[in-house]
């Protein structure tokens, strides 16, 4: 299946360059009102991978991802939890992370391991940051991506948090798939490498399957070369560095 | 009905919390499962719950504020509870509110408490608190029953207004005490009307008059006739550069025949050119991008909220200027915003009554920016902060959105039997009379008299909107479509409506809460409202859209054929009143202006530690980093923002322009600019004019834009203009705009005035604003690979200053802080200017060029430590190198802020290349890139006049 449903919803507003991402990386991308899956005049099981935007679904009025996340719970639970059971990508960009971790969906399938909160310098930040990949993580976004990948984030919110034991699990399970670096490309919880403070520069996670991924920092706003801050300075590449992450996603789906 | 009360406290941190109201038909099960599943998060926080009615569990001890939006105000994240409810199953919630509980410490004094909690807690006019040193249960009972109030239900009624016969004095009693802000001729047309018509207006009727015919509305001032008369003259001018400025030096004065077709229009007929789709008569200027889509842009102002509630008009403002562009059936693409504050170290004792510190509105401002344009996920690209003593009463916020549509998907074909319908948000009593408020000077007592102009946006319903409308648009469902604005329903059914008649049913209008007049739910300016007009079989199918996305629309009336807007409400006649007189019936104002020019301030040579005075300038907020602002606003959603507002090896060098790539399988781009100096305006606004079209311009040269393909805006705000020497600034101002429009041929597409930015304090004293005009620049370019950057690339390269150097420190912003102002305003040179900026492109477009920067504020010296530390590289330069007329001091020759003038990095092998692009233009190579990471400016004698650490200049800027 090469059908990907990027979710609409009332706030939502990454939506449209998460498709054109996908669409890049060979994709057909459909962007679907969560009504719509709601009242199963369109039915997920139809698509091969879900991408949950960034943006402010319902306003994050109740904290980020916080309303979507409770109206996935209540009309979509079942059709969700299969589509992730049967290993289909699951991609959340910014808030669509959020919204994947007040599911529950994220780090596993339990809500309240880990929540995502306001940033620790209390603004919303708009930066290009430095990210390590754990090229050991079973994320099947990132399968073959090890080194360091750049990428701008944009939140108010963004700073994760999670218990010891969660930590540790996570650690384990190499579900902690990108974090913050400093210059000496270490991961960090400095200000600014790390917008946000979270802990120990955790920008992403995935679930022990490694088919549901999702991060704060934003890929569908780095697929063209020109689109990287750098590249008057040091010349321009062939691709944006977030493409690998949709180009890996695509050819997951195509598996399943 | 039971109510509830929810509290919320964050695990980390121990003096706020948050508080929740929560009533209807609820059980206590019903609570738990509210905030256990929406209002609390168990990693981040712990909740308690209990009911109203009992002895309500005490807070911690000691100071504590709890606040609150008044009844009425907005409240987006209570709106959210009552969604959520229904999405988790209880359908029994019908009211819920939120607080915040602030614990303050180290307070004993409850006085004091009450001061601190005014001045840095909440603002009065929308929130409401209860303050206390130690909380009594029956004090918050109170206070919380008071919260869950809901408004008295009435009977609607039309109140009609004496109006026939009665006197001069009395009409102006009318029109003042009712802020309709209507002229004596203009009541007395209105009670001319309704003489002829026998009977007296009702309120409906009035308000509409009054809206319609308001200076937010109809720019009366702009259409005015003006005889102006100046004291001395500007010189020998050269008709054929400066045909206005010529015109007013005439003997015996000059009459305008309105401001904006003699000077605006005009200038944009004269230069117009086939991409030019749409100037001055849609809701925002439309041209051509490419063969396929066009480029929509607008700049509004929404100076008087954000004075008294700085978020909230912020806010609203930038929700006011994105639905013009949907006005126009375009998706919003880009954000700008140029704020104009009060100095942030003002004293507070130095602050008059009723006026809220620059800190704060900055404060306010800047988030209310960032919280809507992030929010509709819209990237803000640029911007400007200016500050001046004369913005504290008045502070200025200018906010623009550029849109792309589809080439002639925008349609305007209203047709009689089309229905009107309303789409987005609900309307309240919010907003009432603010298109006349903003025609009215601010006093002491403002905040108390028009509170209800004063709103929160909510930006997610506006984004629900847009989602739904770009559908509407490509599916061909309406005829015609306006953003309800100021004046609200009167206005956007009244101009819709101009040419055929309307029919409409107050009564179908959906409401926030009961207890609203009828009159005021036709004026009312609750935001995120749209007014579309559909053609009856179109109707079911627009409907349902909406409902599919959780967007309410409502048919509220249909268009007529008879020429008359019928308003009802019920049984009840609002308005009737014919479409003629309503648009054609106001009164063409006679005005008068006369120009005394400012004395020009005696030079006091000084002996000037240049390398003081540099870092000095530098950390001045006018020139000074804006990176604190800027990173809070999201300038890279869309993924199309290909040249940043923050550049240079760190990221954080300031931009001169922002570039956009709006398709993602085209190179072509759009380059966004600005310019703007009241310090000119002090002086002589027709010089700002063409100083600021020259540095928009500028922007947009020195980022790769096409100076040929560039199209611009202005926005002029001024004090009274009935008095004659603010309104003879204001058409010196115009005439600039017309004479530099001309001479780049550079066709104005749209436009906006503010006027009666004065503030009158309880003594009585007037304090106007300086005459300010911000010109925002748009520009096509064909390849955004071919666009540049500010920060300098690389040892070796040459610099070069392209543009001649005159002395003219009149304004200089050095001169704030101990440098020299000369009184000579810079005179943007008309015959020379346009071939710079075409000669300078070229060489861009030649890849001759790695980095290029305008010179500005601050002049050489500014714009050199700029271009180094942004580029992390140093730059030795050499003052007897510069290229000027006439010989010039080394001060001048660093400070002299002249306009057309760019500072250009070549690369070694690029040297011969540019240098024949540039060709006859006044250029030289004032020095080159070095490793060391120091700025080195020599004298004419070839001794450092300034030798400074890059580092240390860096931290000057960014302090």
């Amino acid at each position: 299946m090469t059908k990907v449903l990027v979710l609409r919803a009332p706030g939502i507003n990454c939506d449209a360059e998460a498709a054109e991402a996908l669409e890049l990386a060979g994709a057909t991308a459909e962007r679907v009102h969560v009504n719509r899956l709601a009242e199963g005049s369109v039915q997920l099981a139809d698509y091969g991978m879900l991408l949950i935007p960034g943006g402010f679904a319902y306003g994050d009025h109740l904290g980020a991802g916080r309303m979507l996340a409770v109206d996935l719970i209540y009309r979509l639970r079942e059709d969700l939890s299969r589509f992730v059971a049967d290993g289909r990508p699951v991609l959340g960009i910014c808030n669509g992370f959020q919204v994947l971790v007040k599911t529950g969906l994220l780090p596993s399938d339990n809500v309240g391991q880990a929540t995502l909160i306001d940033n620790a310098s209390g603004n919303y930040e708009c930066r290009w940051i430095k990210l390590g990949l754990n090229s050991a993580s079973p994320c099947i976004f990132t399968q073959g991506l090890s080194g360091t990948l750049d990428l701008p984030v944009g939140h108010g919110e963004g700073r994760f948090l999670t218990d010891q034991a969660t930590f540790e699990k996570l650690q384990a399970n190499n579900q902690i798939v990108v974090q913050y670096l400093d210059q000496a490309d270490q991961p960090t919880m400095d200000y600014p490498a790390n917008p946000n403070g979270a802990l120990h520069g955790i920008a992403g996670i995935c679930n022990p399957t490694g088919n549901v991924f999702g991060l704060m920092p934003h890929p569908d706003r780095a697929f063209l070369p020109q689109h990287h801050p750098q590249w008057r300075r040091r010349g321009l590449d062939k691709e944006g560095p977030g493409m690998a992450i949709f180009r890996n996603g695509v050819r997951a789906m195509a598996l399943v | 009905m039971s109510a509830y009360l929810v509290t919320v406290c964050p695990r980390e941190a121990d003096n706020h919390e948050r508080l929740y109201l929560l009533a209807g038909d609820l059980s206590s099960e019903d609570v738990q499962r509210l905030t256990l599943e929406l209002l609390h998060d168990p990693v981040a926080h712990t909740a308690t719950w209990q009911a109203l009615d009992a002895e309500l569990a005490a807070p911690k001890a000691g100071a504590l504020v709890e606040i609150a939006f008044r009844p009425g105000v907005t409240d987006n994240e209570a709106e959210t509870i009552l969604v959520g409810a229904r999405h988790i199953g209880i359908n029994g919630l019908k009211q819920a509110k939120t607080l915040r509980r602030v614990y303050v410490s180290d307070v004993q004094d409850e006085a004091v408490l009450r001061l601190y909690a005014g001045e840095h807690l909440l603002n009065d006019l929308i929130e409401t608190a209860y303050i206390t040193l130690e909380a009594r249960s029956a004090e918050r009972l109170q206070f919380y029953q008071h919260l869950l109030q809901l408004p008295a239900p009435h009977t609607p009624t039309i109140t009609r207004v004496a109006l026939r016969g009665v006197s001069d004095s009395e009409l102006e009693r009318i029109s003042r005490e009712g802020i309709l802000a209507l002229s004596l001729a203009e009541m007395q047309a209105v009670r001319d009307y309704f003489e002829d018509l026998g009977r007296d207006p009702t309120d409906g009727e009035l308000e509409t008059l009054a809206q319609t015919w308001s200076e937010h509305c109809r720019h009366k001032t702009f259409r005015a006739t003006i005889s102006y008369q100046q004291t001395g003259s500007d010189g020998a001018i050269d008709p054929a550069l400066h045909p206005a400025l010529a015109e007013l030096n005439a003997a015996n004065g000059a009459t305008i025949n309105g401001l904006l077709n003699h000077y605006l229009r005009s200038a944009t007929d004269a230069v117009s050119n086939a991409s030019l789709l749409s100037a001055f008569v849609d809701n925002a200027g439309i041209v051509a991008f490419d063969e396929n889509y066009e480029i929509s842009f607008k700049v509004e102002t929404h100076n008087h909220p954000s004075a008294l509630e700085p978020f909230g008009g912020a806010n609203t403002g930038v929700g006011g200027v994105v639905r013009d562009v949907l006005g126009v059936s375009a998706k919003p693409i880009a954000v700008t915003d140029v704020l104009c504050f009060g100095y942030p170290d003002l004293p507070e004792s130095e602050l008059s009554q009723g006026v809220l510190h620059p800190r704060r509105i900055r404060e306010g401002v800047v988030a209310g920016v960032r919280d809507y344009g992030n929010k509709l996920g819209i990237p803000n690209v640029n911007g400007a902060v200016w500050y001046d003593h004369g913005y504290t009463a008045n502070p200025l916020v200018f906010c623009g959105t550029l849109g792309i549509a589809p080439r002639g998907s925008h349609p305007r074909g209203v047709q009689a039997g089309d229905a009107i319908v309303v789409i987005g948000g609900r309307t309240g009593r919010d907003g009432i009379h603010g298109a006349t408020f903003s025609s009215v000077e601010l006093t002491h007592d403002t905040a108390e008299t028009v509170g209800a102009a004063v709103q929160i946006g909510d930006p997610v319903t506006e984004k629900t909107v847009i989602d739904v409308l770009l559908q509407a648009r490509d599916l061909g469902l309406y005829s015609a479509i306006t953003d309800c604005g100021a004046g609200g329903l009167s206005s956007a059914v009244g101009e819709m409506g101009e040419e055929t008649g309307a029919v409409v049913e107050l009564r179908d209008v959906p409401l926030k809460y009961a207890g609203l007049q009828p009159w005021e739910i036709w004026i009312s300016e609750a935001q995120e409202r749209m007014v579309v007009s559909v053609p009856p079989q179109n109707v079911q199918t627009l409907l349902d859209l909406c409902r599919g996305e959780d967007v309410e629309a409502t048919v509220i009336g249909h268009f007529t054929a008879d020429g008359v807007l019928t308003v009802k409400h019920n049984q009840l006649t609002v308005v009737e009143l014919d479409m003629a007189f309503l648009h054609s019936g106001g009164v063409q104002f006679k005005l008068n202006a006369d120009w005394q020019p400012a004395a020009a301030p005696a030079a006091t040579p000084a002996n000037v530690d240049h390398n003081a005075l540099l870092k000095a300038t530098l950390g001045q907020p006018i020139v000074a980093s804006n990176e604190n602002i800027v990173r809070t606003y999201d300038h890279e959603v869309q993924a199309a923002t290909v040249l940043k507002p923050l550049v240079g090896v760190d990221e954080d060098g300031p931009g001169d322009a922002g570039v956009l790539q709006p398709l993602v399988d085209s190179r072509r781009g759009v380059v966004l600019g600005c310019g703007l100096n009241p310090l000119y305006g002090k002086i002589d606004p027709y010089w700002m004019a063409l100083a600021a079209v020259d540095e928009a311009l500028r922007n947009i040269v020195a980022a790769g834009g096409d100076p040929e393909q560039t199209w611009i805006l202005d926005n002029f705000c001024w004090g009274d203009p009935k008095l004659p020497d603010r309104l003879a600034g204001l058409v010196r101002a115009s005439a600039g705009c017309h004479d530099a429009a001309l001479a780049y041929r550079t066709p104005f597409i749209s436009g906006k005035d503010s006027l009666n930015n004065e503030y009158r304090d309880a003594e009585g004293k007037r304090v106007a604003i300086p005459p300010t005009l911000l010109i925002s620049a748009m520009a096509l370019v064909p390849d955004v690979l071919q666009t540049i950057s500010m920060d300098a690339k690389a040892a070796g390269n040459a610099i070069y200053l392209v543009g001649l150097t005159h002395d003219e420190r009149g304004g200089a912003v050095s001169a704030l802080v101990g440098g020299i102002d000369n009184g000579a305003v810079p005179k943007v040179n008309l015959a020379t200017a346009p071939s710079v900026h075409k000669a300078l492109h070229a060489a861009i477009r030649a890849n001759s060029v790695r980095a290029c920067h305008d010179l500005s504020e601050g002049g050489l010296a500014v714009a050199a430590a700029e271009m180094a530390f942004a580029g992390g590289f140093g730059l030795n330069l050499q003052l007897s190198a510069v290229p000027t007329s006439t010989a010039l001091s080394a001060d001048a020759l660093l400070w002299s802020e002249s306009a057309t003038r760019f500072l250009v990095e070549v690369a070694p092998e690029q040297a011969a290349n540019f240098e024949a692009q540039l060709g006859t233009i006044a250029y030289a190579k004032i020095g080159h890139v070095i490793a060391e990471p120091r700025l080195i400016i020599n004298d004419l004698a070839g001794q450092a006049l300034i030798d400074s650490d890059l580092a240390a200049l860096k931290a000057a800027w960014q302090a």
